[in-house]
């Protein structure tokens, strides 16, 4: 069965991986911009990193038949220095055209800092004034409940941005009502130790009838599983899915989403 | 069998915590609390035990002390 896998740090995995991603029937992949693990030293670091993912992982996804589309920003843990998230935000004019981007992500909060929350709100202006989708990433573990509460609260302040348009990723059990109950979109994502198991995220898609919610594996360059997804399928079959309950969340979701951009041919 | 091998791992965890002299961590007494949960009624243990490890307060801190996250909220 073909997927959609939303979210992938592609730039961090190896030829292996689209190869084996390909044969699990991965179709498209979707990279947002991310922490290198490290902090960039300049903008400078950024522009080349944004040509990294808008020019050459398309063509190395290509060459496994899959599309591959970007999301571009300055992360959260790069965002407490205002001076060079100012700089590396000004560079997203310069790429946000490009084919294959669907908007301004994987934007969002780390340790619920005033300096995150001013650039996220940055980026969200950014994302108004381009009519661009956004995908939000959420704090992890102990500060995911009020980094979600917050980005949420300050999602209000932009009232051109509509909820259907905005994707809250990383949701859990205590994260996830409260994104979905305000109209976006929520990602669970299928990550080791830090984030959920197969198991979690089906109870937590029956749970809310998977009505605008998609599963991602985040794979990095950390401890990850890019065939987190189609492992998540199985188990879906496992417990009694049908196919088209499983082609509902692996599939029609994502394209769904990010069908909204004219650039996302699927 | 997936779900008692968890639990054999964590109860071995905690042995060998107190064992180091450990028990007095933050971060153990935070599983201790949040092991007390699974023993309520209600289908929502996943959910409160995520609650019992999270920041609660609401406002954003003044600058970010550091990048990573720890598992629970030191009070």
């Amino acid at each position: 069965m073909n997927y959609i896998e939303p979210h992938g740090h592609m730039v961090s995995r190896t030829t292996d991986d689209y190869e084996r991603m390909a044969i699990a029937g991965c179709q498209a992949i979707c990279e947002p911009a991310f922490w290198a693990g490290y902090d960039r030293a300049s903008a400078e670091g950024f522009y080349d990193y944004f040509r990294q993912i808008t020019e050459y992982e398309p063509k190395r996804a290509a060459k496994f038949g899959i599309q591959h589309y970007t999301w571009l920003c300055i992360n959260p843990k790069e965002a407490e220095d205002l001076a060079l998230a100012d700089d590396v935000i000004a560079l997203i004019p310069q790429f946000i055209d490009k084919p294959g981007v669907l908007g301004i992500g994987e934007i969002g909060l780390n340790k619920n800092s005033r300096n995150e929350l001013k650039i996220f709100e940055q980026h969200v202006q950014v994302a108004q004034d381009y009519d661009a989708l956004v995908l939000i990433h959420t704090p992890h573990l102990e500060d995911k409940l009020k980094g979600t509460r917050l980005i949420v609260e300050a999602l209000k302040n932009f009232p051109k941005i509509k909820p259907e348009r905005v994707i809250i990723d990383h949701v859990e059990e205590h994260t996830i009502d409260h994104v979905l109950d305000h109209g976006f979109w929520a990602g669970i994502t299928l990550y080791p130790e830090s984030k959920c198991t197969p198991n979690r995220a089906i109870d937590m898609l029956e749970q809310r009838h998977a009505e605008q919610i998609w599963m991602n594996s985040a794979c990095d360059w950390g401890i990850s599983d890019p065939l987190a997804v189609p492992k998540t399928m199985q188990a879906m079959r496992q417990r009694g899915w049908t196919t088209e309950m499983i082609q509902r969340v692996a599939w029609d979701n994502p394209r769904k989403f990010m069908g909204q951009s004219e650039k996302f041919k699927l | 069998m997936d779900s008692r091998s968890k639990l054999i791992d964590l109860a071995a965890f905690l042995d060998r915590v107190q064992r180091a002299g450990q028990e007095g961590d933050f971060r153990v007494q935070a599983l201790k609390n949040a092991i007390a949960l699974l023993s309520q009624d209600q289908p929502q243990r996943a959910k409160d035990v995520l609650l019992s490890f999270s920041d609660p307060s609401t406002a954003p801190v003044e600058k970010a002390a550091m990048q990573g996250a720890i598992g629970a909220y030191k009070k």
